[in-house]
């Protein structure tokens, strides 16, 4: 089987995430959103550079605002910020810190760092573009699965459910929350490993879901992917009309 | 002032169709006209107050002007962090309308008062606070706060004035004399009460923030009394740094921290925190050194 990784050798966005890491070589675990990014920024989203300001273009909104090297290299990669602007991270002259400033970054929707905002931003911006008329316009809001601990979160996931507001959360499941998120759902899929059926990666990817994720969000339509799987992540982020999460479930930190 | 509010946010939603409403289930049923009216710029959140801070954050970030409204501790108190970060942070506004004051819901108790909300917002950047001392004054001041971006807080309370003062926006001398008392909102009736003998300057403001420093500097002699409906000596920072280089002496009178586990009516609680005319007269006596 072949699937689409930006961890796989030679993709574009290594030689950036190296300018910002200092690194030659990137622990693909450090990374838990670079595929997810990628494959928005790539495939799904209708922003450019150029659109970045057009009121009916799609949102994307970085809730978790940790380790944002990916989401760096992904705004360079598309031509958003200059690419030497990666060689100094939160510096006194740098416009990029250790959690992004919607201030500072073209592209970039929501300043974040403090956990559990971005859901509830989420909200009240795709109910403004709707109540503008902007009903094309998407709205996504990326969160980390340890991020769900913060209870603001689930004031958002009920109010999107009550209303079935046209939204797609995405959480990214690296088995990072302290009390995790056991039990009931029982729709977790199976993978093959990354180097086909039977890998190992594959055994870690399963281990690693978890499967009490969806449950926290009742009236939502679910898809979990494997976070590393380009087709599957784009397919999960094209379901629209309604209140839609994405678990994208990648190695466990 | 409540029923101002609801009857001039009902009007605006219809004038103006960048103006959005988030409510979280308080006032609700007075809104469902608006609400069936113009179901997409109208939201009530349900008892979710995070939430409505942050749908407000995102609405202005689409470009809408959010009006949101609670009652203060709710509003402000208990959404603090959602209020610093999702909007200056994001570098946009919105429009709190709280009612319930510092004890208008004596009867409720503590939960639902708040003293500080003025304070915690004193901590921020960029709010501007209204404080009407009458109904009339809250049509202009949330038409004007509609029209533009910046963050805005009216803080509605059931104590009022006999009458409005539409232009208090900065500091209005409504008695002259000596030392100045300035009034802010719904004191203003006691202390033109309690100074109604006594040879002193009386001015109000229904706009504490940003403070009419350039109004006090005019106004202040040797002796400046300041008497808020919130914490005592919320603007004390405000009116030390207006008369920097001035020299004076200066009582802040308003709210007192330690708790009142009291039930009653506002009234009970004002002359309990020394607000009703007679305990601002006590204090003003005291302060000026006059007999009473």
């Amino acid at each position: 089987m072949h699937m689409t990784v930006v961890t796989a050798s030679r993709h574009p966005l290594h030689p950036l995430l190296s300018r910002i890491t200092g690194d030659e070589k990137h622990a693909l675990s450090a990374h838990s959103t670079l595929d997810v990014l990628w494959v928005l920024y790539d495939r799904v989203l209708r922003i450019t550079p150029e659109t970045a300001n057009e009121p009916d273009r799609d949102r994307f909104l970085l809730s978790k605002g940790h380790g944002p090297a990916a989401y760096y290299a992904v705004l360079a990669a598309k031509g958003f910020i200059p690419e030497d602007w990666l060689d100094d991270l939160a510096g006194w002259d740098s416009r990029l810190g250790h959690h992004p400033d919607r201030v500072l970054i073209p592209g970039v929707e929501i300043g974040t760092g403090s956990l559990g905002h971005g859901l509830g931003v989420a909200v009240g911006t795709a109910l403004g573009l709707r109540a503008q008329g902007f009903l094309d316009s998407r709205t996504f809001v990326l969160l980390g699965d340890a991020e769900l601990d913060e209870g603001s979160n689930h004031e958002a996931i009920a109010y999107a459910a009550a209303i079935q507001l046209p939204l797609t959360a995405i959480v990214i499941d690296n088995q990072s929350s302290t009390h995790g998120w056991p039990g009931g759902w029982d729709g977790a899929p199976t993978w093959p490993g990354i180097e086909g059926a039977g890998g190992g990666e594959g055994d870690h990817l399963r281990a690693g879901l978890s499967v009490g994720i969806p449950a926290r969000f009742p009236g939502w339509s679910v898809s979990v992917v494997n976070g590393r799987d380009h087709d599957e992540i784009e397919r999960a982020l094209r379901v629209t009309g309604r209140p839609h999460l994405v678990v994208a479930a990648v190695e466990t930190k | 002032m409540r029923e101002t509010f609801i009857d001039t946010t009902t009007d605006l939603l219809s004038d103006d169709p960048r103006t959005a409403l988030v409510l979280a289930d308080i006032s609700a049923s007075s809104f469902r006209t608006a609400q069936q009216r113009h179901p997409d710029r109208v939201f009530n959140v349900g008892i979710r107050e995070q939430l409505m801070a942050g749908v407000g954050g995102g609405l202005a970030l689409t470009g809408l002007r959010p009006i949101l409204h609670s009652y203060a501790p709710f509003l402000v108190d208990r959404a603090y962090e959602q209020i610093k970060l999702d909007f200056a942070h994001q570098d946009v506004g919105a429009v709190l309308v709280s009612i319930g004051a510092s004890y208008d819901a004596a009867e409720e108790g503590y939960t639902h008062q708040s003293p500080g909300d003025v304070a915690l917002l004193d901590t921020l950047e960029g709010w501007t606070v209204h404080v009407p001392g009458h109904r009339d004054e809250v049509p202009g001041l949330l038409r004007a706060a509609a029209r533009h971006d910046d963050r805005v807080y009216i803080r509605l309370s059931v104590q009022e004035n006999k009458g409005p003062y539409p232009d208090g926006g900065s500091l209005r001398v409504l008695k002259r004399g000596g030392p100045l008392v300035v009034a802010v909102g719904p004191m203003l009736d006691p202390v033109l009460e309690a100074t109604r003998d006594l040879d002193v300057t009386v001015a109000y403001t229904n706009t504490p923030r940003p403070f009419d420093t350039d109004g006090l500097r005019a106004l202040a002699g040797g002796e400046v009394v300041l008497v808020e409906p919130y914490l005592a000596g919320t603007s004390a920072r405000l009116v030390g740094e207006a008369l920097n280089g001035m020299p004076h002496r200066a009582l802040y009178l308003g709210v007192g921290r330690t708790e009142i586990r009291r039930y009653g009516s506002w009234r009970d609680h004002a002359r309990e925190h020394g607000l009703d005319a007679a305990g601002l007269r006590r204090s003003i006596n005291a302060f000026l050194g006059a007999n009473d």
